[in-house]
């Protein structure tokens, strides 16, 4: 066992112990801040794939920005904050059930391609993926079209929530 | 002699070949000598906190006509530390109700998360912490963390005035990273790397700030947001806040606060000098390394200075006038300014390297002055609107208040 396991062991072992702790937390914000620690653990996840670009974007988006806005709503939430009720609920051995099946399905599933049993190479020192990555984002033969599809589906969800969130002038004056 | 050039990597490599002649393993021998670097370089970096506090209230002074620090010690050098001597003898106050760890964990996250951009900063030719393949991109993802670390503190109090204060304040971190990140992408384009070392190797011969005075402009301005200075400080407004997310902060943990503002004032000022002032480049930097760290600071000390100077000077901006400046000026001119600078990159591909910059500052002027005269229209026409809202209202000004010869 090597260095780079022993980090990947923990990480792993963290992420998931936070993501557990995120639904069994009682109070939202702790949730919250769980899930930020869920989040991190991800990203040292993509160091350790040698993917630093994923890694830092993890960090950037996720714990910069959504992970804050879910804070915000939390806290804008007080009081629907703290949870006294029953944390399992009544027919939780047949959601069990559904969910161990459907998670066998999905890893007989992934089983079945070929990526699966695939052994990782070493990436070379000077390998440099985020450029091999940016020309498949925007090349005619690469995800130019899935990429400006989401672009545009994003634009308009932002126009979208602007319209519902804007203050009307003309409401204003009625 | 060598030891006179590169004093700093000289001990490097000496401390590295120490290590390897004690028989570690390659593995082990990166590992400790990375994590000696970090303690020293983070050791350092907060020792120089000492010194910043000082040099910063010795300037205010002087920038209000007063004497500022002058007891202890010549020119009151020490003051900082008498201080730093009070603030450890101080009372540790946990507010009722208060959630211990993020109350606690909120200032070691501050203050890491400051001393992690150092990290990735290359302080001369040879003595950078890791050369990142994607350091700029790592310095903003930091700056992140540190949002987390003001809403730990906020909500962790248990304080509505430190609730209220951590929100604006992450509200105007969060809005500002767009302009911030969106500028720091013109130097990327022209580098073209990510990493922080390229971006300093790619300004041999301009420095970026002459082919994108625009870009550092806005990248100057979203950097003082994020360190929330004046005229952005809308956080310590006192009379509407107390203090801010930190008010229920007494001891060495305020003190953390503390320091994590003063170092991330002074970090940023240091990401603009090698993003945009070449960081550690001048006459004779390569040949011998130790020129390039004096270089590095006293560009970083420059840029440090104007933002004190703007500290002492300017007032305090309004939320609504904070807000409007960042998403109807900067962010807009950003965008614009990305879309520019690559059509005439692209356009102007074949021409040797001077036109080509050129060029850049052309379109960047252009930029500039379309902006100002938008800012100014659009000025004039609230203005108007505003009289046209009031009618039998004149305006009031300094010399219809007091009539003519009265």
């Amino acid at each position: 066992m090597n260095g780079l396991q022993v980090v990947f062991l923990l990480a792993a072992l963290v992420s998931l112990f936070s993501a557990v702790m995120v639904v069994s937390a009682r109070r939202m914000m702790h949730a919250a801040l769980w899930l930020v620690l869920t989040l991190m653990g991800v990203a040292v996840i993509f160091v350790t794939l040698q993917s630093s670009f994923f890694a830092v974007v993890q960090i950037l988006v996720y714990v910069g920005a959504i992970a804050i806005l879910i804070i915000f709503s939390v806290m804008l939430t007080r009081r629907v904050m703290e949870d006294h009720g029953d944390q399992i609920l009544p027919g939780w051995r047949a959601a069990g059930l559904v969910a161990l099946l459907l998670f066998g399905v999905i890893v007989g599933f992934m089983t079945l391609w070929l990526g699966f049993s695939a052994v990782l190479v070493e990436l070379p020192a000077d390998a440099e993926n985020l450029l091999e990555l940016g020309r498949s984002l925007v090349s005619p033969q690469g995800y130019v079209l899935p990429f400006e599809l989401a672009s545009v589906l994003l634009v308009a969800a932002l126009i979208g929530a602007i319209t519902i969130a804007v203050d009307r002038k003309e409401d204003q004056d009625r | 002699m060598d030891f006179l050039r590169d004093p700093f990597g000289f001990v490097i490599q000496w401390y590295v070949g120490w290590l390897s002649g004690l028989g570690l393993p390659a593995f082990g021998v990166e590992l400790i000598s990375k994590l000696t670097g970090a303690l020293v370089l983070a050791t350092g970096a907060m020792l120089f906190v000492v010194f910043l506090i000082w040099y910063e209230r010795k300037l205010i002074g002087r920038i209000q006509d007063r004497f500022g620090p002058n007891r202890v010690g010549p020119w009151g050098i020490f003051q900082p530390v008498a201080d730093m001597l009070k603030i450890f003898t101080k009372e540790y106050i946990t507010p009722i109700g208060a959630d211990k760890v993020t109350y606690n964990l909120a200032p070691i996250l501050a203050v890491a998360a400051v001393l992690l951009l150092w990290s990735v900063l290359p302080l001369s030719v040879t003595v950078v912490g890791t050369d990142l393949n994607v350091g700029l991109l790592f310095l903003i993802a930091v700056g992140g963390l540190g949002e987390m670390s003001y809403i730990l503190a906020g909500w962790g109090s248990n304080n509505k005035y430190a609730l209220l204060g951590a929100f604006r304040l992450v509200a105007q971190l969060i809005s500002y990273e767009v302009p911030l990140v969106l500028s720091a992408l013109v130097p990327v384009m022209l580098a073209g790397t990510l990493s922080v070392t390229g971006i300093v190797q790619a300004q041999e011969n301009v420095w970026f700030i002459v082919a994108a005075p625009a870009a550092a402009l806005i990248f100057f301005i979203a950097s003082i947001a994020e360190i929330g200075r004046s005229p952005f400080d809308l956080i310590e407004a006192e009379s509407e806040l107390v203090a801010g997310y930190n008010i229920e902060y007494s001891g060495l943990k305020f003190g953390m606060f503390f320091v994590a503002e003063f170092l991330h004032a002074f970090t940023v000022s240091m990401i603009f000098a090698t993003v945009f002032l070449g960081g550690w480049r001048g006459p004779g930097a390569e040949q011998i390394p130790v020129l390039g760290f004096v270089y590095l600071m006293v560009k970083t000390f420059v840029v440090y200075f104007v933002t004190i100077l703007f500290r002492g000077t300017l007032p305090r901006f309004r939320i609504d006038q904070m807000m409007n400046l960042n998403w109807k000026v900067l962010t807009p001119l950003s965008l614009g300014l990305i879309m520019a600078m690559s059509i005439v990159g692209g356009l102007t591909r074949q021409l040797p390297a001077f036109w080509q910059v050129t060029a850049y500052l052309i379109i960047n002027l252009l930029l500039l002055g379309a902006t100002d005269q938008l800012m100014h229209f659009a000025q004039n026409r609230k203005t108007k609107l505003n009289l046209a809202t009031q009618p039998g209202k004149g305006v009031l000004t300094t010399s219809s208040k007091h009539g003519s010869g009265e």
